[in-house]
């Protein structure tokens, strides 16, 4: 049986109390299994703690119980190795030219400048931004900064790329723009991609499986297999099941969402 | 040429005439202050003569050694300060009065503890200096955004690695706000502990210059003193400018 790339086993995060305060206990427990090159998506409330369970995979938070395991070793203090993160912030280095940006993806890497330099065009060039290679982040659109982001996240060649609500300053056309690029390279690299999103179209177009998290402490409390074939475009939000998956999705979060704004549940 | 550069020139330009006129028209009495164009001419001479050179030298070699020590150690104390809370809360209330101290009452007991030669007045230089760039540095750290820290972190740089790459490098404009605070500061200690009590150097020659009544010593002497503090620091600001335009911030 093969062993799942991504592996939570009791994942729990409580927050200790500051000064005079209570403790947050802000997930778990938690168990989910990802598979190598699957899409998984994290669907869930406001708060219920899915960028926390983002840095908690990513080695940027300690888990409070359970573990997390990458390829088999678990995650522990040290940031793994082979694991790129794309935030939802504009995290462009505003003093680096969009090549130097992306160049800094593989600043530890063992490669000879004329390896690396070509590394660093084909990511650019995947990404649509060989015209503004020598642009300063200020002068591209938000949109454009946060494919900088990307290509600086791919140049590294990760295994499991973590997409932290990567669209989310972004207009509609634009993300589903930004989805389509994203299945492309998706498909082109045969990463593991782990998504965290708010928005339901876009886990329902992006993912092969989405797991809804409960209102805070944040639980998996329906994971939906969405059953597209991997070749797919942001054309599939055309079809029927794709409505049937975003209102199994809405349904099971209505009523979290519901909590999470504190309001007692109404009937349907 | 902008129109804040036209205005900026006729206004320096018309302070300089107003003061040809007060001077030639006697208004102000030649033992006081020649008259600029009489300036110019000393300026001049001074430049060709070289006699003064050695003073110039001795006195630019110690703001720039005050300079650089206030700036490098400045920068490496703010960095080093940024990542311990409690160190830097108790250390504010020093960082907030510390203009309030007259520096220069301890340059006495500098010369007694170090002898009238560089050292007291490289000293005065730095002292003055270093907790602007402190100040400075902190303030820059504490603008960077919480994604480049945790961008750093997930790239697996070391604390070291991410005040080199990241951090520091988003703080350029504030380290040149703090390269200007820190240059004038060096001119001010240095040029002012000459002229208090030294043997040498571009102070100590204004003040001989100032007691002998030597107008074309001592004002051409002002002069280059001026000029090189304000080339400097438009230098500086001329690179902000280049820097804060490459982050749409102009």
């Amino acid at each position: 049986m093969p062993v799942p790339h991504v592996t939570l086993r009791g994942v729990t995060k409580v927050f200790p109390a500051s000064a005079g305060g209570q403790g947050v206990h802000a997930l778990g427990p938690i168990d989910v299994e990802i598979d190598k090159g699957e899409f998984f998506a994290i669907v869930g409330p406001s708060g219920c703690g899915k960028s926390t369970l983002l840095e908690l995979i990513a080695g940027l938070l300690p888990v409070t119980e359970g573990h997390i395991e990458f390829e088999g070793r678990r995650i522990g203090h040290d940031i793994p190795d082979g694991v790129g993160v794309v935030f939802q912030e504009d995290a462009c280095f505003p003093w680096l030219t969009v090549r130097d940006n992306v160049a800094f993806g593989l600043r530890d890497a063992a490669f000879d400048a004329k390896e690396r330099a070509r590394r660093v065009d084909a990511a650019i060039a995947m990404m649509g931004l060989r015209e503004f290679a020598d642009s300063y982040p200020a002068q591209l659109s938000g949109g454009m900064r946060q494919r900088v982001c990307i290509a600086r996240t791919l140049v590294a060649q990760p295994r499991l790329i973590l997409l932290d609500e990567p669209f989310g300053a972004l207009d509609q056309q634009t993300r589903l723009l930004m989805g389509d690029e994203v299945l492309r390279l998706w498909r082109e690299t045969g990463a593991t991609v782990f998504l965290i999103t708010h928005a339901l179209d876009e886990a329902a177009m992006l993912a092969d499986r989405i797991g809804v998290m409960s209102a805070r402490p944040g639980k998996v409390i329906d994971v939906v297999q969405t059953g597209w074939p991997r070749d797919r475009d942001s054309r599939i939000v055309e079809r029927e099941q794709f409505g049937a998956i975003t209102s199994r999705l809405w349904k099971t979060l209505r009523d979290e969402s519901m909590k999470t704004m504190g309001r007692m549940t109404t009937p349907a | 040429m902008s129109r804040v550069r036209i205005c900026q020139t006729a206004v320096i330009a018309g302070f300089v005439l107003l003061l040809e006129a007060l001077c030639v028209g006697g208004v102000i009495d030649k033992v006081t202050m020649p008259p600029p164009h009489r300036i110019a001419v000393d300026f001049f001479k001074l430049l060709t003569t070289k006699t003064l050179y050695p003073e110039i030298g001795k006195s630019m070699a110690n703001v720039l050694l005050a300079f650089v020590l206030a700036y490098v150690l400045g920068i490496v104390i703010g960095t080093a300060l940024h990542g311990y809370r409690t160190l830097r809360d108790t250390l504010d209330p020093l960082f907030a009065t510390y203009y309030a101290i007259p520096v220069f009452a301890f340059y006495p007991r500098c010369i007694v503890m170090f002898g009238l030669g560089d050292g007291p007045q490289v000293l005065i230089g730095f002292l003055l200096g270093i907790v602007a760039v402190i100040v400075t540095t902190l303030n820059g750290l504490d603008r960077v955004p919480n994604v480049l820290r945790k961008t750093a972190l997930v790239s697996r740089l070391t604390p070291l690695q991410t005040a080199l790459h990241v951090t520091l490098p988003f703080c350029a404009p504030y380290l040149l706000t703090a390269a200007k605070l820190a240059l004038a500061y060096a001119f001010i200690g240095v040029i002012g502990s000459e002229f208090i009590m030294a043997r040498s150097g571009m102070g100590y020659e204004i003040g001989f210059a100032y007691t002998n009544f030597d107008n074309a010593t001592m004002y051409p002497l002002i002069l280059l003193i001026l000029l090189l503090s304000v080339i400097m620091n438009s230098a500086l600001s001329r690179w902000e400018k280049v820097l804060l335009a490459r982050r749409g911030q102009q």
